[in-house]
């Protein structure tokens, strides 16, 4: 059979018409990407916002008359869910996963792009619907974000009414939209790579999102189960989680229903999503830390190895966040053990990236200094993970502060930082503009010294025995008044961390008019969107003719060529040597 | 496996156009509408793969009373065990582009699967009029919610049978809708299988 890209077929191009299909009802990657990224941002906010208040009735208990308990758990709630479903997986796959995939394999746009546009616009519906429990009475659910059954639909938590609900029903919408996507995303990788891109030529980027992308097919639908289950208790009077209870004096319907069905279902989903969100992370850092280098990502083969090692171990860890839950003793030793072997592959990364950097001709750009920050927040958080994964330690632990440090750390602000990395370092391409750098430098700093203000002291207070998840602590023999001063000054810290995230929505805001114009490719990097004929890349990428790729994504500093790079579709009579020779690669 | 050889290249070790497998020829005659139905036929596998799991484990819980299942669902299963042959006959029509019969066999296979569905909604109410209803016990819970669920599956693959058959009855050319008429087929059989799996469950347990 003749070779013919999926992109070069003779199907019809869907070229935008008028405003409306160009930017609304697109069905271009990059709007589509845009349109994603802009949603989870804003709604991203939002949780910031929550997280504010959170802190200040835990850093200043009875000081705020607005904040009621009952408030304070549906913050903690919305915070949790909106930040890890609706923030960082819907703009890891649904930002940079529709933005970089097309550009990176070298294709015109994905496989379906009408289903493409479909999936943003439910996930759309998915986040109205959830705002929208703010808005009902008795107001958002408030059992926490893991909604444990029974208490998130029993009458006495804030929100078992209508907002445990919304919430469900936006979850199942949300997933729904996360399918139409992942199903996208999945068959654009296998199917539409240019000429020569071979697997293994792949960006690492696309290597994270790949594999969390089929993370997320196999794990939300442990979500989706769970969900219409409880829906069916609450709604039906069903009783798959619902045990025989008495409420405010009153037995209730439910008979015999068992709410660790819940947790095991939960937790299927659970665990995975959390690597649904670092994966990505890990291969737009790696891109990000060798391009910034000058250097070839070390150990390639075993970055993706590791990936792919990291997503299968992923399903046979979860019950380690049900230690404390009641289950069988034997089931902890084995989840124990799963958990620990994890560390092997992430650790194989770690070493990795600082391998990278080493005798690398390192640029301090601003997506440079927060990938860096990355590897110290993702260490920290990682080997509390160790702490945390021994069930001996970790019952102790299990609901102090300790654990929201450790998670925080490792799947908070370490995503969050390459969030702004990767960011940063694609805003010249997405928008054909450089960002104010001074600016930039002001964010970093401030946040990663911010954060560390924030979660490093929350370790102390866990290991002292303050417990997570109280309104206000009151007064106790066993905690000093110097917790509840260090509790204020997390606060504090909160507040000034938040504050400087406005500094980056300036940024990103004014230099869309007063940035100066970005060079194609100003950070010199070598893989494929960088070399798009247009500056953004206009429909359809890549003019007449789709790119031919000729080597991996990280010919960095090669010895005997001119320039420190070559990009993946530089023919190699077209590289200069500088004494003139044909170039022939590392080995060469 | 190509997949299992491809992730063993070493990128850094060659230079050139062509070094080896392209995502084109790794997938040979696959269409990606084919591939992405895979994927979706997992995920929808993994689902209901959940709730079994989760019906195994409910099982074990005390208050549990196994229910009767209605003669019926053999009737039933009759039903969807003909859509699924007929839909493979229609399917080699495609094939051989032969439009008559093409037409026909998507309006019988429908009409097999709408029997069905008429068939799942009498059991349903035959049930609910003896006494079982849905909150009563959670075999009975499990029952209404796995055919429903796979009902539902039914429904959404009649949304594409819907737009081929109109397609194909208003003169488009069997050519261009042949790889919907197979994976309406391939869909048929899928949900045919899981039918079994669920039906066995429920009849054994």
């Amino acid at each position: 059979m003749a070779y013919i890209p999926i992109a070069d077929q003779t199907d019809e191009m869907h070229d935008p018409q008028s405003f409306i299909t160009k930017y609304i009802w697109s069905q271009d990657h990059k709007v589509i990407a845009i349109q994603y990224g802009g949603i989870a941002i804003l709604v991203g906010l939002l949780a910031l916002v929550l997280s504010v208040l959170m802190r200040l009735q835990l850093g200043f208990p009875d000081t705020f008359a607005f904040i009621d308990p009952a408030d304070y758990y549906q913050y903690v709630t919305m915070h949790g869910m909106i930040m890890v479903v609706y923030l960082l997986t819907a703009l890891f796959l649904g930002g940079f996963g529709n933005y970089l995939i097309p550009l990176q394999i070298g294709a015109r746009d994905m496989v379906f792009p009408f289903l493409n546009m479909l999936s943003v616009w439910v996930y759309l519906l998915s986040v109205i619907i959830l705002i929208a429990s703010f808005f009902i009475t008795g107001g958002p659910a408030g059992s926490g974000w893991t909604l444990y059954p029974p208490q998130a639909i029993t009458e006495g938590t804030p929100g078992s009414d209508g907002g445990i609900i919304l919430m469900l029903a936006s979850l199942a919408v949300f997933i729904v939209a996360f399918t139409m996507g992942g199903l996208n995303y999945v068959t654009t990788v296998l199917q539409a790579r240019t000429r020569g891109m071979t697997m293994m030529r792949m960006p690492l980027s696309v290597w994270g999102i790949f594999v969390a992308t089929i993370l997320g097919l196999f794990a939300f639908p442990a979500l989706f189960v769970s969900a219409v289950m409880m829906f069916f208790d609450k709604m039906l009077g069903t009783s798959f989680f619902m045990p025989a209870m008495v409420s405010l004096g009153e037995t209730l319907e439910h008979t015999g229903g068992s709410p660790v069905l819940f947790q095991h279902l939960f937790w299927f989903f659970g665990h995975p999503e959390v690597y649904i969100v670092a994966l990505p992370a890990f291969g737009l850092v790696s891109d990000i830390l060798s391009c910034h280098a000058r250097k070839n990502i070390f150990g390639y083969r075993m970055m993706v190895w590791a990936i792919i090692a990291i997503g299968g171990l992923s399903f046979i860890v979860w019950a380690h966040h049900m230690y404390v839950s009641g289950m069988n003793p034997y089931f902890g030793f084995f989840f124990a053990f799963t958990t620990l072997i994890i560390a092997v592959p992430t650790a194989i990364k770690v070493y990795n990236w600082v391998l990278t950097l080493w005798e690398g001709n390192i640029r301090l750009t601003v997506p440079m200094l927060f990938a860096c920050g990355f590897i110290f927040t993702f260490i920290h958080g990682g080997l509390t993970g160790i702490f945390l994964g021994n069930v001996t330690v970790d019952l102790p632990l299990s609901d102090t502060y300790f654990v929201i440090a450790h998670f925080h750390m490792v799947m908070g602000v370490s995503p969050v930082l390459v969030l702004f990395a990767a960011l940063y370092h694609w805003y010249p391409k997405v928008t054909g503009k450089m960002f104010n750098v001074t600016l930039g430098k002001i964010h970093f700093w401030a946040t990663f010294f911010g954060t560390y203000a924030i979660y490093l002291p929350m370790h102390y207070l866990g290991i002292m025995g303050l417990p997570r998840r109280y309104y206000t602590m009151g007064t106790t023999d066993f905690l000093p008044d110097s917790a509840q001063t260090l509790n204020a000054n997390i606060t504090l810290a909160a507040i000034w961390v938040a504050l400087f995230q406005l500094i980056f929505v300036y940024n990103m805001i004014t230099s869309l008019w007063k940035g100066k114009k970005a060079d194609p490719n100003p950070w010199e990097a070598t893989s494929l969107e960088w070399q798009t004929p247009d500056n953004p890349p206009c429909h359809g990428n890549w003019g007449a003719e789709l790119p031919t790729v000729h080597r991996w994504a990280y010919e960095y500093s090669v010895p005997g060529v001119k320039a420190d790079f070559v990009p993946q579709n530089m023919p190699a009579e077209d590289v200069e040597t500088i004494d003139g020779t044909p170039y022939k690669g590392h080995d060469g | 496996m190509s997949f299992l050889k491809s992730i063993f290249d070493k990128p850094w070790d060659y230079q050139g156009e062509d070094p080896g497998l392209t995502g084109t020829e790794i997938a040979e005659g696959l269409h990606p509408k084919r591939i992405a139905l895979r994927m979706f036929l997992a995920v929808v596998f993994v689902v209901f793969m959940l709730f079994i799991v989760a019906y195994y484990i409910r099982m074990d819980l005390e208050d549990w009373r196994p229910m009767p299942e209605p003669t019926l669902l053999w009737i039933n299963t009759l039903l969807l065990f003909f859509c699924s042959i007929v839909m493979q006959w229609t399917r080699g029509a495609a094939r051989l582009s032969e439009q008559n019969k093409v037409k026909w066999g998507m309006v019988v296979a429908g009409a097999f699967t709408m029997a069905f569905i008429y068939g799942q909604v009498s059991a349903w109410e035959e049930l609910n009029n003896a006494g079982y209803f849905l909150a009563s016990n959670p075999a009975n819970s499990f029952f209404y919610l796995l055919t429903g669920l796979h009902g539902l599956h039914i429904l959404g693959g009649l949304w594409v049978w819907t737009r081929s058959t109109f397609k194909v009855w208003s003169g488009t050319e069997v050519k261009a809708i042949r790889l919907s008429v197979e994976l309406c087929a391939a869909y048929w059989h899928f949900l045919l299988l899981v039918w079994l799996v669920l039906f066995a469950l429920l009849s054994y347990t």
